[in-house]
């Protein structure tokens, strides 16, 4: 293990970060008459050789987050530091020298290789791109990247639609390696994967968070992927982190009820409650109705058009994401009416939508 | 496509090997695929053979010519008033003077040979079409991929310029526009070059025909650009030119030789109708088009002149058209994706 004791240097730190999607429209003249408010006011940090977990429904942000951290969307306002270099609107040229280090892996594995390109093309592009000249030549590297991944060196010369989806996605994985990043931001990368590969995508990345150290901001939909992957947790909701903290806090002391409906919603109790607590008896939230839209966010707390717990004081005042009383060091939670930390089962369950019951 | 047990074999180490899935023989490109699946294609075969018959006429015209002991320009049938009716100028013999001499027969009035006009009536067509056909395949790639990558004011602008020069007439365009370009660079009293007309006419031809492609590739650049791979090059760095090329233009290999098949027959005719009403290629300088103009003041004395263009051009323009649908047939979608 290349984590040494103690807090690691943070590599990436993101303040208020914001991307709002301009809405065009209008006649004769299109104007800006709206935003998507994709991405509004998030705080996090990735520390080197560790892996963040980012969580959260679908549209609620987490793919717009992943792309402004890796520059491919210019953020409206906030800033995002690397390594202590403001990189927040740096544009191609002054991005270079760190482009190589922040790389990405993407959620669709038909997408995200170029049909035309063999392989070897794929995988040694990034080399060529920033005039890398690995000793023994690209091709001697691309073949080294491909055992790494776990495919056959002799497939250097197939063409991406000769894969299954498993197994373009560990040539995007090896893809990402071609640079030896110190950050990957992973998008998904197993959400479109069939349930009996995604287990096998994900240990080969913890492998290589283990031996290569490489630190990594793992986005996932649901709580169960990100588990046996990250140090730290944060839970996104419509555009903002409603709860963050270390793995434990997250899975067995969470305080926001969105952290708690999603916990509810893995799949298998078993792979939540293994540890400690008794896991016969787990809570189950089904949250009614659909993620609101981000061009109209509810006032005050996002979250209290579908909160069980939601009162007056939260239509009227956003809660800020603090260390609330009861949480441990470095878990902040936004919630005016917190839930116990704890996932016991409660008296009866919370059913809020009766089709889905 | 994918089974089950393929994916629990796939997602192991690396057994994919010796036959990729879905059966397909194993390290073959998208491109070869395609060609592949057209070889096996009888008609596209066939057409192509057509067309390659077609060009190589146009090239080998010179050849021909001195094979076949005649030229285009001398007028036969003055020299040897044996060839021509004296009252009417129509060919001695039936069938428009055919013989052992004259394959095609002679060309009525005049004299001169048919089969040697034609050779050379192709080649002037052909090149026409051809030089109108890569111009314009040129800019509809260069406009069209700018537009579609560039996105925002500037695809604005580009559209909305593509959107008049579509609105335009065309076929009255030409006419009208021809003698205009004509006169604006030549004094009217002189003789204008057959240089020039050929130029001014693949300008206008080239000037009104790209837009089609353009627009058909910028729509196909709005996809392309936001597939992931496109990010993932912009993540490892890559400029915007070496994404246009590397990664997009690739893609799009496939409509760019489809629409090119279709527009060379559509301006070989354009530029076949622009000699027959005139304004075309003037003479003496042989042309497909113009024969027909030729021909249709003679079709009652003598159908046989307008016979041999005729049946010429109707298999040209089947023969690409049904070369282009069968290069649109061998481009499987499952591949290109
Ligand atoms: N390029 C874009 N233009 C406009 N809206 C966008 C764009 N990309 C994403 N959005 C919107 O931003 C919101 C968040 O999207 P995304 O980050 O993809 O969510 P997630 O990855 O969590 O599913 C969605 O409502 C989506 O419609
Ligand atoms: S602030 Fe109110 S609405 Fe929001 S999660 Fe807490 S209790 Fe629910
Ligand atoms: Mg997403």
């Amino acid at each position: 293990m290349s984590i040494e004791s103690g807090t690691p240097e943070p590599l990436l730190v993101a303040e208020k970060l914001t991307k709002h999607f301009p809405i065009m429209g209008g006649f004769p003249f299109r104007r800006k008459v709206g935003a998507v408010q994709a991405v509004d006011g998030i705080d996090l940090t990735v520390h080197a050789g560790t892996s963040f977990g980012l969580v959260g429904e679908s549209g609620c942000g987490k793919s717009t987050t992943g792309r402004l951290l890796t520059r491919l969307l210019e953020p409206t306002a906030g800033q995002i530091t690397y390594r202590g270099r403001d990189i927040t609107h740096a544009d191609r040229k002054q991005l270079a020298p760190v482009r190589s280090e922040i790389q990405m892996i993407f959620q669709d594995p038909y997408s995200s290789l170029n049909p035309r390109q063999t392989v070897g093309t794929i995988i040694s592009g990034p080399m060529e791109i920033n005039g890398i000249r690995p000793p023994g030549g690209r091709e001697a590297r691309v073949r080294e990247l491909l055992e790494t991944v776990g495919l056959n060196p002799e497939h250097y010369n197939r063409f991406p639609h000769e894969f299954s989806g498993g197994q373009r996605q560990r040539i995007g994985v090896a893809r990402a390696l071609a640079l030896e990043p110190r950050l990957i931001v992973a998008d998904e990368p197993v959400s479109a994967l069939d349930v009996s590969i995604q287990a096998q995508v994900v240990n080969l990345l913890q492998q290589l968070q283990r031996e290569l150290g490489i630190a990594f901001l793992f986005i996932a939909h649901d709580l169960a992927v990100v588990r046996h992957f990250s140090q730290r947790v944060a839970v996104m909701y419509l555009g903002k982190i409603v709860e963050v903290g270390d793995r434990d806090s997250i899975y067995h002391r969470p305080r926001h009820p969105y952290t708690h409906a999603l916990l509810s919603a893995v799949p298998d109790a078993a792979v939540v409650m293994a540890d400690d607590s008794p896991a016969a008896h787990r809570e189950r939230i089904r949250l009614a109705g659909d993620v609101p839209s981000p061009i109209a966010p509810p006032s005050g707390c996002r979250f209290r058009t579908r909160c069980w717990k939601a009162q007056d004081k939260c239509a009227t005042e956003e809660p800020p994401l603090l260390r609330i009383e009861g949480n441990r060091e470095g878990h902040l939670s936004a919630c005016h009416f917190p839930e116990a930390p704890t996932t016991e089962a409660r008296d009866q369950d919370i059913v809020l939508d009766p089709a889905l019951s | 496509m994918t089974t089950p047990s393929q994916l629990t074999v796939a997602g192991k180490t690396a057994p994919a090997g010796e036959d990729g899935p879905g059966g397909q023989p194993a390290g073959l490109s998208p491109r070869q695929l395609m060609w592949r699946r057209f070889k096996r294609d009888r008609t596209g075969v066939i057409s192509a053979c057509v067309v390659l018959f077609f060009f190589a006429v146009a090239v080998l015209a010179p050849v021909i010519s001195s094979l076949y002991g005649k030229d285009p320009y001398t007028t036969y049938g003055l020299d040897r008033p044996e060839l021509l009716d004296p009252l009417t100028g129509y060919p001695m013999k039936p069938n428009g003077g055919i013989d052992g001499e004259f394959w095609f027969g002679i060309e009525p009035k005049l004299g001169r040979d048919v089969l040697t006009q034609l050779v050379y009536g192709i080649r002037t067509s052909l090149l026409i079409g051809l030089a109108a056909t890569l111009l314009s395949t040129l800019t509809g790639i260069v406009i069209g991929v700018v537009a579609g990558y560039l996105g925002g004011r500037t695809d604005y602008f580009l559209g909305r310029l593509i959107d008049l020069l579509l609105s335009f007439p065309q076929q009255l365009f030409f006419v009208a526009f021809m003698p205009v370009v004509t006169a604006l660079f030549v004094s009217p009293q002189k003789e204008t070059p057959t240089y020039f007309r050929v130029t001014a006419l693949v300008t206008v031809l080239w000037l009104l025909g790209w837009m089609q492609l353009a627009r058909l590739l910028r729509g196909q650049v709005l996809s392309l650009r936001e597939r992931e791979f496109v990010e993932a090059a912009k993540v490892t760095g890559a400029s915007p030119w070496r994404i246009v090329r590397k990664e997009l233009l690739p893609n799009l290999g496939t409509p760019i030789l489809v629409q090119s098949t279709l527009m060379l027959p559509n301006f070989v005719t354009t530029e076949a109708a622009l000699s027959f009403l005139g304004v075309g290629v003037v003479e003496p300088t042989p042309d497909w088009g113009r024969m027909f103009a030729k021909g249709a003041n003679f079709y009652e004395g003598d159908i046989t002149y307008m016979f041999f263009p005729g049946i010429a051009m109707v298999i040209f323009v089947v023969a690409f058209n049904l070369l282009g649908d069968s290069v649109r047939d061998a481009m499987d979608p499952k591949t290109t994706r």
